[in-house]
Order: C-alpha cells, then sequence, then structure tokens
C-alpha cells in the first residue's frame, strides 16, 4: 500500500488497481471547518488534474483535482452528513472519493510521504 | 497556502499577541490581521455566541470632527448622511451611511457625540471601515473645508469584547457596564487604562468596543484574556457573526452606486428626514423611499448544505437571472446555508422562493427575515 501526494495537498492511497483520494491533514488544518464537500459521480471518467471535487470551509470554496486518471468507483457518501470527518480523520474516514486507476505510471510523478513532508515543512 | 506576503501592510498595536496566540495572519484593509486562531472560525463563533470572545478592529478609521460649535457639526453630519442627528443626545451613538451626490454610499459608519465634558463644543466621534478611512477623511475634509476640521487617530487601537458574558467580564474592571444601554458611550477607567467605551458591536451580541491609545492595547488585551470565559476571535468568525446578524459588508453588501434605499438600510436614515431630506442625493433617495426601490438587498436562506457565496447568481423559476449573492456562507448558529443578496423588489417578499446557482447547479432557498439569529442587544443596562 502506497501514499503519493501531490503538491495542491491530494493524496491518493493505492490498493491493487483503487486509488483512494482525499486531502492531507495539512490541508485540512489550513482549510479550516469543512462544512460541505461535493461529490463527483460515480462512473465519471477524470485524466489527472481535471477537477473532481469541492471542499467548502466557511471561509472558501476549494477545488480538489484528480491525482491520478481514471473512473469513480465510490464515493464517500458519509461526507453528506458529516463532512468535518476531512477534519477530524483526513486519511481514513474523510476519504473523497475512489478511482480506478488508468495509468499506475503516473503515482511515478507524485511525492512519497517523505517529499511531501519537505513540500510542507 | 501559507503563501508569502507581499506589500507593505501596517500592523495594529496587537500584531504580536495574535502570533503568540497563533492567529493565521491575513492581510485585510491595509493591516495584518488574524483570520483565525488555532481552534478554528466555527469555534470562535460559537464561544462568541455563548461566551466572549475578544476582536482586534485596531484597523478601523477613527476621526474625529470638530466644528465651531455642535449646531455646526450636526449641520456638517446630516448633509453627507441621511442620519437624524440633531437628537442625538450626549453619549449616544447612531450607525449611518456616507453619502455621495448621486445618494450612493460611500461608507456605513458610527457617529457618536461624547458625553458632556469629555470633549469642546463641537465635536463629534465617527468610526469608519479600514479600507475606506483615507478615502472618507479626504471626501470630508474636501466637502467641509472652511467649515469643519476631520482629524484622523492613527494613535488609537480599538478591542472589541463580544458575548453574553461580555458585560460580566469587563465588570470586573469598570463600573461603566451598568450606565451603558446598546449605541451609548461614555469615558471610562478600565483596569487603569482610559478609555471611551461603547456598547456596540458586529456581531449581534451584546458586547462593547473599546477606544484606547495604542501604548495600552497590549495591557487591555491581556487584562481581558486572562478571563477565563474569554478567547481571542479572528476574522473569520467576525465574518460569519456579523452575516447571521444581518450586518451589511461595505464593498461587498453595498458600494458607491447603492442608495440606502436599495440597501434595506432604512433605519440609518432618520424618520424626520425621509420627507424632508436635506442631505447629498435626497433626490433620489426620497424617490425611492416614495416609490420603492427596483431592487432590494435581502436575506436567504438555502436548503441543503452547501454554502452560496458571494458572485452567485440568483435566478427565478425560469432561470432567468435576477440578481447576485453579496455574502454568503454556511452559517454556524443557524446551521444552514445563508446569503444576503439583491433582487428584484417584486420578489424581495419574505417567504418568496429563490434560486441560486453554484457551479452551474441550482440550489433552492427562500427570501427570509434578517437577522438569520436575534440580535440579542441591551437595550436598558
Amino acid at each position: 500500500m502506497t501514499t503519493r501526494y501531490t503538491e495542491d495537498h491530494e493524496y491518493v492511497r493505492v490498493e491493487g488497481k483503487t486509488g483512494i483520494i482525499g486531502i492531507s491533514n495539512y490541508a485540512q488544518e489550513q482549510l479550516g471547518d469543512i462544512v460541505f464537500v461535493e461529490l463527483p459521480t460515480v462512473g465519471t471518467s477524470f485524466k489527472k488534474g481535471d477537477e473532481a471535487a469541492v471542499v467548502e470551509s466557511v471561509k472558501a470554496a476549494s477545488e480538489i483535482y484528480a491525482p491520478v486518471s481514471g473512473t469513480v468507483t465510490e464515493v464517500n457518501q458519509a461526507l453528506g452528513d458529516e463532512p468535518g470527518l476531512i477534519n477530524s480523520d483526513p486519511s481514513n474516514g474523510g476519504w473523497i472519493f475512489k478511482i480506478e486507476l488508468s495509468d499506475e505510471a503516473e503515482l511515478e510523478g507524485l511525492m512519497d510521504e517523505a517529499a511531501y513532508a519537505d513540500h510542507t515543512a | 497556502m501559507a503563501e508569502a506576503l507581499t506589500g507593505e501592510a501596517n500592523k495594529t498595536p496587537l500584531y504580536d499577541r495574535h502570533v503568540a496566540a497563533g492567529g493565521r495572519m491575513v492581510e485585510f484593509g491595509g493591516y495584518m490581521l488574524p483570520v483565525q486562531y488555532p481552534g478554528g472560525i466555527v469555534a470562535e463563533h460559537n464561544h462568541t455566541r455563548s461566551s466572549a470572545s475578544l476582536f482586534d478592529v485596531s484597523h478601523m478609521g477613527q476621526i474625529v470632527l470638530t466644528a465651531h460649535d455642535h449646531a455646526a457639526a450636526v449641520k456638517a453630519l446630516e448633509t453627507i448622511t441621511p442620519a437624524d442627528i440633531a437628537s442625538l443626545a450626549p453619549g449616544e451613538m447612531r450607525y449611518t451611511v456616507l453619502l455621495n451626490a448621486k445618494g450612493g454610499i460611500e461608507d456605513d459608519l458610527i457617529i457618536a457625540r461624547p458625553v458632556e465634558g469629555q470633549a469642546e463644543d463641537g465635536v463629534m466621534y465617527l468610526v469608519v471601515n479600514a479600507a475606506r478611512k483615507h478615502h472618507d477623511l479626504r471626501y470630508m475634509q474636501e466637502t467641509f473645508e472652511g467649515e469643519a476640521r476631520f482629524e484622523m487617530r492613527p494613535d488609537l487601537a480599538l478591542i472589541a469584547i463580544q458575548g453574553p458574558k461580555a458585560a460580566e467580564v469587563l465588570g470586573r474592571h469598570t463600573d461603566i457596564v451598568e450606565s451603558l444601554a446598546f449605541m451609548q458611550a461614555a469615558p471610562a477607567t478600565v483596569g487603569g487604562i482610559e478609555a471611551m467605551v461603547s456598547r456596540s458591536g458586529y456581531t449581534g451580541e451584546d458586547g462593547f468596543e473599546l477606544s484606547i491609545e495604542h501604548t495600552d492595547a497590549e495591557a487591555l488585551f491581556d487584562l481581558l484574556i486572562a478571563d477565563e470565559r474569554v478567547k481571542p476571535a479572528g476574522l473569520g468568525a467576525r465574518d460569519s457573526l456579523r452575516l447571521e446578524a444581518g450586518l451589511c459588508l461595505y464593498g461587498h453588501d453595498m458600494n458607491e452606486f447603492t442608495d440606502p434605499v436599495s440597501a434595506s438600510l432604512l433605519f440609518a436614515i432618520g424618520r424626520n428626514r425621509r420627507t424632508k431630506g436635506g442631505f447629498f442625493g435626497d433626490e433620489r433617495i426620497l424617490k425611492k423611499i416614495a416609490y420603492g426601490a427596483d431592487d432590494k438587498r435581502v436575506g436567504i436562506r438555502f436548503d441543503g448544505r452547501q454554502p452560496v457565496r458571494e458572485g452567485a447568481e440568483l435566478v427565478d423559476k425560469h432561470g432567468n437571472v435576477i440578481g447576485e449573492v453579496t455574502s454568503g456562507t454556511f452559517g454556524p448558529t443557524v446551521q444552514a446555508p445563508i446569503a444576503m443578496g439583491y433582487v428584484p423588489a417584486d420578489a424581495a417578499e419574505i417567504g418568496s422562493p429563490v434560486t441560486a446557482l453554484v457551479r452551474g447547479k441550482p440550489i433552492a432557498g427562500t427570501v427570509v427575515k434578517m437577522p438569520f439569529v436575534p440580535h440579542r442587544y441591551v437595550r436598558k443596562p
């Protein structure tokens, strides 16, 4: 299981052919209290870098971009009632959507834990 | 995120206190101010509604008007604002708007009359928005050249304590609290510090604003924050609190092209002046009072949880654009998306349906009465 990060603070945790996508702990701290999440539709195909979801705090709306290309297989419905899961548990309960990866090679262009830690230092 | 700061923003005398408290500093109205502290906007918002919060509002413009006597000061202020200033008793304050010749709003402001013996005859105190203060000063100086003097007081800081516990907390350090009602002000000593204390604010809660010398700001902040009921709050909570209270933010909910009738600020126009006029732009404003404005500022509550923000288009049931949201967020106390915006008068009735477009998607809402959260001002101490 590997987790990779984008410069815009999305993560993708890879389990087999599936990528689980959310925002990093650093990102949720910066955004503050999340009050709404606009989820993508299951079955939608994204290219890497496409706008896939929107996370809204009291203060602002922030676009979430697909860290890798693929097709959405599942979205986190729990965020509808409890968007604050992104604040309390960004990497597990606060995941946003799952994608079936169409090009695993894209992962090599993303940062690993150490590189991301440097990026946010 | 965590972007490098650019420009030459000013620091308030509480800058070091904000940084020490973990404030996330941003530029606002030319000043570096905390948008939030580590607890976050929602926690700060809720603390203000349940206990008491400290806000640094030292960026706001504190201006002293001096005319040769009180009648001359009243005349100047009644020329440039539509308020009834003549009836303002010593120690009373009034909210109103600064008008241009076309009846548009140059800024909103608070006017306070000194208590007896506090200042020479002909002096009035004004508090204006940070981003407009230099403009306002020039505008008033040019308008009343040779008739009245206007002087900025950059040596003064302003600290607000807001919330249901504010009176109790402040009351430990001064006995002025029990003699002030909402929109009254008087000089007082607060824990040994000379202050001009007013019972006013921008949250809809009971609260006070204390105008003090810059050099006393840290000591007053330390004195008030030492009380366990008090926490600091930033610009983020200030914005969500004022929106729930239905209070306008200049440059967003009104601007130099908006008249006070369209902005639903009739209460900023003195009752006796609504027919007589005698202020800048009175022709246009009196016409709107008599015949109604084409568009009106309204409060809107939306279904679901998705915030509808400034700039979102408002549409009728056929999808025609009829207006725009000027402020909007998810109200932490209301627990729903709330907004202010402008719609045509025939769509502005309480209970009228209105739809907003957010990223192309329709969000259903209803025109509702403001404030969204009842004011808890103390009218009689």
